[in-house]
């Protein structure tokens, strides 16, 4: 299947001289849900804005659906909806006034019942006559969505749209992310919560330093990249690890000498639980219990992200 | 054309300039009304006729045109410079909308106002003083051609600012001098020939006194040439609104 999205080559050098973007490629499967993500300054926002035309690229191209974002950008930009990261809302304004507008600027006719289910499905519908001032900051965000869907996008983009959100509003719009996607919408999301992403997405990119660094099923990268753990809890407590044990195996000791920790790269060949087990069988070490644990996608990130030489 | 975009963007600035009519709207009016009274009844008693017109008469078109100007950059200056503010022109700039269409909005909004004002300030003049206007179509001509020109300016003026101050500086520094001395309370013959030579400069002159024109039958320069510099003002705006768009100047990163 044509992705819906395909960035080539694209490269970002601010006025400043600040290169913010340097030759990402990437494209978006249509219907999918995928997240990226990225420290602080990663070039994720943008990215996203070059896609929506906000910033003019230095190099490479965009199309969506087969449009070129700048030639045809009547094509490509009707189809995309926007939730920048930034709260910015006509403040003196209602928000049925507001999505009025949007609607409108997308090109599409006036349709009271769309923007009647977009406020309901954001519990906004009490609030449409509301200036958007008096609204909490959540509420805003929530207006930011149903402006970017007031106008019946194909593509949404959610640029963190779960910054300063509390745990039952993240929670309502995740669903509401799941109905779109249901409803053939593709999304492409940033975050810094990583569960979300873990929660969420089909697919997941990792940006650093305007580089794209990977790109992955989650499911797959977990699986690939993912560490496993497997921790055993002794019997009688060890002051040390036996040399032979440690010669061979990547083993930690608890502080209190009850549990040792071994971790082992689940895509390796062999991974090593079998001899390790006959190892301890040997030094004379018994064990009541065992668990394991699988890394999550935030320790993949942060491995990813962080740069050789920072130590640690 | 995205015609929807036009119309919603154009509905947006109308239902603002409605919220805030007290501002928008009679203050302008009160202006006037003092204008009127401290130049029409006040200082008018004292002063003859210009060029066969009664002095409260004469200053009818000019009034007119100060406003007229004065409000049509306020209101695209700040509907524009807004947005750009408070950071809302995102979604402006990421719509499936061209530069011209854009334009079209926000300066029809803004020559709109303008033309509203200049209406209800019109009317106002009929309680202080009588005049009467000969050339009607010529009026309404002059009216639009200033108030798009203008509002061109305006938005400009708004693209151009990074702060309050900036938005502010170019109607005080530079539009208010121009109207008061484009002839709007006076004919430049009253002026010593120096002077009169710098007012050509001015291009004022040639809005109000092609103006006071279609009111009166008399005017300072001929009104072809009136015609065709407001047109070249109006080119000119054009020119540069279009290049912004183009370039991406102060909007685009
Ligand atoms: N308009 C601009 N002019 C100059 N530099 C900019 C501009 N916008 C962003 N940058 C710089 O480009 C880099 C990438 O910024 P960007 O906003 O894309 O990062 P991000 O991944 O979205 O970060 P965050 O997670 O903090 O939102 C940063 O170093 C930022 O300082
Ligand atoms: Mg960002």
């Amino acid at each position: 299947m044509a992705p819906t999205i395909s960035v080539s080559s694209l490269s970002k050098t601010y006025e400043s001289g600040l290169v913010a973007l340097a030759d990402v490629s990437l494209e978006i499967q249509r219907g999918e849900i995928f997240a990226l993500l990225g420290p602080n300054g990663a070039g994720k926002t943008t990215l996203i804005s070059i896609i929506c035309g906000l910033v003019v690229p230095t190099d490479g191209a965009v199309t969506v659906d087969g449009y070129d974002i700048v030639k045809d950008y009547r094509e490509t930009r009707s189809r995309i909806g926007l939730v920048p990261q930034e709260l910015t809302t006509d403040a003196f304004e209602t928000v049925w006034a507001t999505v009025s507008l949007s609607r409108g600027l997308f090109g599409k006719k006036s349709d009271p019942a769309h923007l009647e289910k977009v406020l309901r499905d954001l519990s906004l519908w009490d609030k449409r006559d509301t200036r958007i001032r008096e609204l909490s900051g959540g509420m805003k965000r929530r207006v930011m969505i149903a402006k970017a869907l007031s106008h019946e996008p194909q593509i949404l983009f959610l640029d963190e749209p779960t910054a300063g959100v509390d745990v039952e509003l993240r929670r309502e719009m995740w669903a509401l992310v799941r109905q779109l996607r249901a409803g053939g919408v593709t999304i492409i999301l940033t975050t810094h919560y990583i569960e979300e992403a873990e929660e969420m997405a089909d697919r997941v990119g990792v940006i650093n330093g305007g580089r794209l660094v990977l790109v992955d099923d989650k499911v797959e990268l977990m699986r690939r990249m993912g560490r496993k753990e497997l921790t055993l809890q002794l019997h009688k407590p060890i002051t040390e690890i036996p040399r032979e044990l440690t010669e061979t195996f990547d083993l930690s000791l608890s502080e209190d000498g009850t549990e040792l920790t071994y971790s082992y790269d689940t895509q390796a060949e062999r991974t090593g639980i079998t001899q390790l087990l006959s190892g301890l069988r040997e030094a004379g070490l018994r064990f009541r219990d065992l668990r394991t644990r699988q890394s999550s996608l935030e320790e993949i990130f942060v491995s990813l992200v962080r740069r050789p030489g920072d130590g640690s | 054309m995205n015609l929807e975009a036009i119309r919603a963007i154009y509905k947006f600035e109308m239902a603002r300039a409605w919220r805030t009519k007290m501002q928008t709207i009679l203050a302008p009016v009160l202006t006037t009304s003092l204008y009127f009274i401290v130049f029409g009844a006040a200082i008018g008693r004292r002063v003859e006729e210009i060029d066969g017109v009664d002095y409260g008469a004469f200053i009818v078109p000019g009034l007119i045109m100060l406003s007229l100007l004065t409000q049509s950059i306020s209101n695209a200056s700040v509907g524009i410079y807004f947005p750009r503010f408070t950071g809302t022109i995102y979604e402006v700039l990421s719509a499936p909308v061209s530069a011209f269409e854009i334009v079209i909005a926000y300066v029809g909004a803004a020559a709109t106002k303008a033309l509203i004002v200049a209406g209800i300030i019109l009317a106002t003049a009929n309680l202080f003083v009588s005049y009467s206007i000969d050339h009607p179509g010529w009026m309404l001509l002059f009216l639009l051609l200033t108030t798009i020109t203008f509002s061109l300016f305006g938005f400009l003026i708004g693209l151009w600012a990074d702060n309050f101050e900036r938005l502010n500086i170019v109607p005080m520094l530079v539009v208010t001098p121009l109207v008061f001395l484009g002839g709007t309370f006076y004919s430049i013959d009253m002026l010593p020939g120096f002077w009169r030579a710098v007012s050509m400069f001015n291009p004022v002159l040639y809005l109000v006194s092609g103006f006071r024109w279609s009111f009166y039958g008399v005017a300072d320069v001929s009104v072809a040439v009136s015609l065709g510099m407001t047109s070249l003002f109006l080119v000119l705006c054009l020119t540069a609104v279009w290049w912004i768009f183009k370039t991406g100047w102060r909007l685009k990163s």
